[in-house]
Formats: structure tokens, sequence, C-alpha cells
């Protein structure tokens, strides 16, 4: 396994939430980075979160990883949730709070 | 070069026939779209693999060229 993949196997397995985004939740510099942290913060689950931006070594590797093109991009319990778009139909069919509910991921 | 509205339906509806492609453009700049596509290929298919069918029918372009792409699939009742 390459090392960047070792590194982003090793932060969606070590934390039970792990938004890879563009930004920090703070200040995400993306529409749809914030879009994906407004969803997150009203689940009020905890999570963790990777500013891409920082590390082009992860911004590219986590696009291989999931074999999804774009960023956000949302780990619960080590699997591959969606992007901002499947995060929005799965908040809005409530699919996503069920879903964090029965992965028991703590509150916040 | 980012796509157009017709790019973007003719190449969805091209790789999956029968689909229906909605646009609306987010920012008036052919850039910022967002497309509800209805297809039949997408029954079945957990949502992520639905996006990818979408993703795939835009042949790479999703994340580059077409930086800002909103996309919510549709299973046909």
């Amino acid at each position: 396994m390459s090392d960047v993949n070792a590194r982003i196997s090793d932060l969606v397995t070590s934390n039970d939430v792990v938004l890879f985004m563009k930004g920090t939740p703070l200040f995400p510099q993306c529409g749809f980075s914030s879009r994906a942290i407004a969803i997150l913060d009203h689940c009020g689950v905890a999570y963790e979160s990777v500013d891409v931006l920082q590390d082009m070594e992860i911004r590219q590797g986590i696009k291989s990883f999931s074999d999804w093109p774009t960023i956000p991009q949302l780990y619960v319990k080590g699997e591959f949730v969606g992007g901002s778009d499947i995060m929005m139909e799965m908040f809005e069919a409530g699919e996503l709070q069920a879903m964090l509910d029965e992965s028991g991921v703590a509150k916040v | 070069m980012p796509m157009t509205a017709r790019e973007i339906a003719e190449a969805i509806t091209a790789a999956l026939p029968g689909a229906v492609v909605e646009l609306r453009d987010l920012a008036g700049d052919d850039d910022h779209w967002a497309a509800t596509v209805t297809a039949p290929q997408f029954a079945g298919l957990s949502r992520v693999a639905q996006h990818k069918l979408v993703y795939a029918a835009l042949g790479g372009r999703m994340g580059g060229v077409l930086h800002a792409l909103q996309v919510t699939t549709v299973v046909p009742k």
C-alpha cells in the first residue's frame, strides 16, 4: 500500500467520522465543503476534518482511495459515505442521521 | 472550457439511455450547474453507485473542467 493510502487508511479507521474537505470547519474554502460541515454540525456528531488544501498528496490520493473525483468526502467507521451532494440527499431523507445513530458515533 | 448545459445533458443521456436530465444554472457562468438525473439504470444501486454512473458519463471531467456540478439522482417510480 502506498504511503498516502496508508496515511488515509489510518485517518479513516482511527476516527469514527472523518470529513476530507477544503479548508477547516471554521473557515471552509469551498461551498460544497461548507455545506458538508453544516450538515455534520446539524447532525450533532463529533468528527475529524482533514484540510486537503494543506496536503496535496492527500488531496489527490483521496480521490483514488475512494474512486470519487471530488472533495469533500465523508467517511463513517472507515466506510466512504459520499460527497456533499450525497450527504445532502441522505440528510434530507433522514438516512444520514439514522446511519450515524446506528453506527453509534459520539454526539457533541 | 466549462461544459454547456446541452453538452452535460447530452453526455449523460448518451451514456444512460432513457435518462431525464434537468439542469439549473446556479451562478449564470456556465460552470456551476445543478443537475437532477432520473434514470432507470439507477434502480437497485446505492447513491454512491448512482452518482458514479453520472460521473462516468461525464468522462472524468468531474472535479476538473467541470468544477462544480451538483448532482441529484432519482430512481424513476
